[in-house]
C-alpha cells in the first residue's frame, strides 16, 4: 500500500488523522473515500443511522480492521509500525460484548487491568467513577443492560487513554441509563481525552461532542458543530400543524417569513418553513382565526440533526 | 394457533437453512461420517483374530507345533515367524471365522495381551489338553475364544475337553487395558472441548476481539487458556488413576518421568489441535460440528474399548498415525509395560509435532475479530 504520509506529516499530525479511506466488504461499499481530522481533547460524534458506515470507520481507527486503500494515522503512528504503542493509548467499547457472565465487576475490571499493568487502586477509582462501587461482587449476569455499558466505558478508561472510541454506547438502553453514561462521560472528558463516538442518537452527539461528522452510505455528508450544521445547511424554523375545516394556504404561504410550504390537503397537516418562529407565528395564528377552519395541533421547533439528514439522504437517522 | 405454530415452524425451518455451516453439520457431516466409516468397515466380512501359541518348552518357541500344522490343513496356509499361521475356517454360526496364530513365549503373549494385538492365547495340543488363557470380561476375547473352540471341534480337531483358565493378573486384564485409554481420553477432550470450545465461545461472545484490543499479547492468551486446562485435565487424571488404583487395583508400573513426558506431549497435541479447531468458527453450531468430527473418528477408531488391530489391515497404518492413538498406546506402554523414558520419548517428539503444526497453522488462520 502506497504511504499517503510524510515525515513532516507525522511530526505535525493531529490526534487522529484518516485520509482518503475506502474499505469494502464483498459487494458493499462500506466506507468511501473519507478523510477525518480530530484534534487532541475534541470530542467527534459520527452520526447516522445504521448501515452508514460508522462502525467500520471506527473499527479501522481502533486497529480491528485494515483499510482498503487509504491510511489513518493516530497520535503520529500507524497500526502497521506501532500496534503495541496505540493499544496503551486507545481505550474502545465495542458495540456489543458480554463478558465472562460469572466473574464479578471487580474480577473482570481487575482481569482487564493486569492487561495493562495496572494495579488494584486504579479499578477502584474506575468501580467509583462509573458508580458500580456496590456491585463490585456481583456477577456481570446479573447486572442490568445500563450497568453492563458502564462496566464496558470502566473497561475502556481503566489505562487512562489519550483517545476513547465508543461505538454505540448506549444504544438500546432506556433514558434514565444513557443519562447516567453520558453524565460519566461527560466527566471524563474534562480530563482532556480525545473521544470519538458513533451513534444514531442526535441528542447523544449534541450533548457530548463538539463536532459532529454526519455520515451515510459510507461518506461524510456533512461536518461542524450542531450549530454551524444548523445554520449552514437548514433554512429555519418549523411550524407544523394540521387543520380541520377550509384552510386559505395560498395565504399562508405568502405569510411574512416564510420560505416554503408544505400541505397535504387529504390529512389536513402541513408544514411551514419560516425564518422566525416569532415573526411568523402571530400572523399564522390570526389568519386561523379568521378563516373557517380550526385548528387541532400545532408544533413549532427549531429544525433538528434528524431534519438535516433527512433534507441530505432522504433517510431519518434512526432508521 | 395452527396459524401461529405453522409460522413459527416455517420461521425456524428459515433460520435453519439460512446458515450454511448450521445445515453442513446436521446433514452433510453425518452422511460424511457414514460414507468414511462405511467405506473403512465395508466388507470388513472376516474379521481375523490374532491368537497366540505359547509353547510349553522354551526350545520350541517360534516353532510351530505339529498339531497345529496339522489340525489346520497346511496346504492352504503359509508360516513364517513373523506373520505366523493363517487359518481360515468355513461358515461358522454365520462368521467366517479368520484366525492367525502367532507362536511366541508367555512373556511375549503377556506384552501382546497388553498391547491388545492378541485377545487370547493357547497353551497345550488338542491331543492332550488344550488350555485358554483370556480375560473373561473382555468380551472380544470370550467372542475369539468361542469361535475358536467352535472351529476346532467342527474340524474335530479336538479329542478332549478344553479348559479356559482366566487371565486376572493385574496389568493384563481388560480394566488395564481400558483406563490408559480413558485417560488418553480426558486429555483429548479436556483440550478439545476446554480449550477449543471456549475459544469459540469467547469469539460468540464478541469477548476475543475485546481482548486482543488491549495490550495482551495474543500468544499469552492463548497460553492462559492452555495452562488453566493443563492443570484441570492434571487434577482428572490424578483423581481417575487414585480410583484405579484403589478400585481396581491398577499401578503406573513404568517411570513417573515417562509418564509425565507423555501426558505433556499429549496434553500439546490436542492443544494445538484446539486452537486450530477454534481458528475460523463463528457459532456454536459450527463449533460443536468440528469439534466432533475430530474426537468422534479417534473416539472409534483409536483402540480405546477394544483393539484398533481388528480393524482392516489397509486401515491400521492410518490408525496408528492418529493423536489418540499414538498417545492411548504410549500410556498403555508406561502404565502396563512399564517402558522408561527412553522409550517415551520417539512418540513423545510425534505429539509435539502434531500440536506445534496445528498451533501454528492455527495461529495462521486465527479470526481475532
Amino acid at each position: 500500500m502506497k504511504r499517503l504520509f510524510t515525515a513532516a506529516d507525522r511530526e505535525n499530525s493531529m490526534t487522529i488523522e484518516v485520509r482518503n479511506v475506502c474499505k469494502s466488504f464483498k459487494d458493499v461499499d462500506a466506507v468511501l473515500n473519507v478523510n477525518l481530522r480530530v484534534e487532541s481533547g475534541e470530542a467527534v460524534a459520527l452520526l447516522g443511522p445504521n448501515g452508514a458506515g460508522k462502525t467500520t470507520l471506527v473499527e479501522m481507527i481502533e486497529g480491528v480492521q485494515t483499510p482498503d486503500s487509504g491510511e489513518i494515522l493516530i497520535l503520529g503512528k500507524t497500526w502497521q509500525s506501532d500496534e503495541s504503542f496505540l493499544r496503551q493509548e486507545i481505550g474502545l467499547a465495542l458495540q456489543e460484548t458480554r463478558f465472562q457472565d460469572r466473574l464479578t465487576v471487580e474480577e473482570t475490571l481487575r482481569l482487564f487491568a493486569s492487561f495493562y499493568h495496572l494495579e488494584k487502586e486504579r479499578t477502584n477509582e474506575v468501580l467509583k467513577i462509573i458508580q458500580l462501587e456496590s456491585k463490585r461482587k456481583t456477577w456481570v449476569v446479573q447486572l442490568s443492560g445500563g450497568q453492563r455499558q458502564r462496566l464496558a466505558l470502566g473497561i475502556a478508561i481503566l489505562s487512562r487513554p489519550r483517545i476513547l472510541i465508543l461505538d454505540e454506547p448506549t444504544t438500546g438502553l432506556d433514558p434514565n441509563a444513557r443519562r447516567d453514561l453520558w453524565k460519566i462521560l461527560e466527566d471524563f472528558k474534562a480530563t482532556g481525552t480525545t473521544l470519538i463516538l458513533t451513534t444514531h442518537y442526535m441528542e447523544e452527539a449534541e450533548f457530548l461532542c463538539e463536532r459532529i461528522v454526519m455520515m451515510d452510505q459510507g461518506k461524510i455528508l456533512a461536518e461542524g458543530s450542531l450549530s454551524q450544521l444548523l445554520e449552514k445547511f437548514s433554512e429555519g424554523d418549523l411550524i407544523e400543524y394540521a387543520i380541520d375545516g377550509t384552510f386559505p394556504i395560498e395565504r399562508a404561504k405568502a405569510l411574512s417569513g416564510v420560505v416554503s410550504s408544505h400541505w397535504k390537503a387529504e390529512s389536513g397537516q402541513g408544514l411551514l418553513t419560516v425564518k422566525s418562529i416569532s415573526e411568523t407565528l402571530p400572523d399564522f395564528l390570526d389568519l386561523i382565526k379568521f378563516s373557517t377552519a380550526s385548528l387541532t395541533s400545532l408544533e413549532c421547533r427549531r429544525r433538528t440533526l434528524d431534519d438535516l439528514f433527512l433534507a441530505m439522504s432522504g433517510r431519518h437517522l434512526d432508521e | 394457533m395452527n396459524k401461529m405454530l405453522f409460522r413459527l415452524v416455517i420461521s425456524q425451518f428459515k433460520l435453519f437453512f439460512r446458515e450454511p455451516g448450521v445445515v453442513f453439520w446436521s446433514f452433510g457431516f453425518p452422511v460424511l461420517m457414514a460414507w468414511i466409516l462405511g467405506i473403512a468397515f465395508a466388507n470388513k466380512g472376516e474379521i481375523e483374530r490374532n491368537i497366540a501359541v505359547v509353547a510349553e518348552n522354551p526350545e520350541e518357541v517360534y516353532l510351530v507345533p505339529e498339531w497345529l500344522l496339522n489340525k489346520t490343513g497346511t496346504a492352504s496356509t503359509k508360516y513364517s515367524r513373523e506373520s505366523g499361521l493363517e487359518w481360515k475356517v468355513g461358515e461358522n454360526h454365520g462368521e467366517q471365522a479368520h484366525f492367525r496364530f502367532l507362536v511366541m513365549s508367555e512373556d511375549a503373549a503377556i506384552l501382546a495381551l497388553k498391547r491388545g494385538q492378541i485377545a487370547l492365547w493357547i497353551e497345550g495340543s488338542p491331543e492332550r489338553d488344550l488350555r485358554f488363557r483370556f480375560d473373561p470380561n473382555n468380551t472380544d476375547a470370550r467372542l475369539t475364544y468361542l469361535l475358536l473352540e467352535s472351529a476346532f471341534r467342527k474340524q474335530k480337531s479336538l479329542n478332549r475337553k478344553t479348559e479356559v483358565l482366566p487371565l486376572t493378573t493385574i496389568g493384563i486384564r481388560y480394566v488395564d487395558f481400558l483406563i490408559p485409554g480413558l485417560m488418553a481420553i480426558s486429555i483429548m477432550n479436556a483440550c478439545l472441548w476446554g480449550i477449543g470450545w471456549n475459544l469459540i465461545e469467547l469469539r460468540i461472545k464478541k469477548l476475543l476481539r475485546r481482548m486482543v484490543a488491549t495490550p495482551l499479547k495474543k500468544s499469552v492468551f492463548l497460553l492462559s487458556h492452555g495452562l488453566n486446562r493443563m492443570f484441570i485435565s492434571a487434577a482428572e487424571l490424578l483423581l481417575l488413576y487414585v480410583f484405579a488404583h484403589f478400585y481396581f487395583d491398577i499401578t503406573i508400573q513404568g517411570s513417573l518421568l515417562a509418564l509425565s513426558l507423555i501426558f505433556l506431549s499429549g496434553y500439546s497435541a490436542f492443544a494445538g489441535i484446539a486452537v486450530l479447531i477454534s481458528s475460523r468458527a463463528e457459532n456454536t453450531q459450527s463449533g460443536n460440528g468440528l469439534i466432533n468430527s475430530v474426537t468422534l473418528p479417534m473416539f472409534i477408531l483409536s483402540g480405546i474399548f477394544f483393539s484398533y488391530h481388528n480393524f482392516p489391515d489397509w486401515l491400521i497404518p492410518y490408525v496408528e498415525v492418529l493423536p489418540l492413538t499414538i498417545l492411548t498406546n504410549s500410556l498403555r506402554g508406561v502404565i502396563t509395560e512399564g517402558i522408561g523414558l527412553a522409550q517415551a520419548i520417539q512418540p513423545a517428539i510425534g505429539l509435539f509435532g502434531i500440536g506445534g503444526v496445528c498451533f501454528a497453522l492455527g495461529l495462521r488462520l486465527y479470526r481475532w475479530h
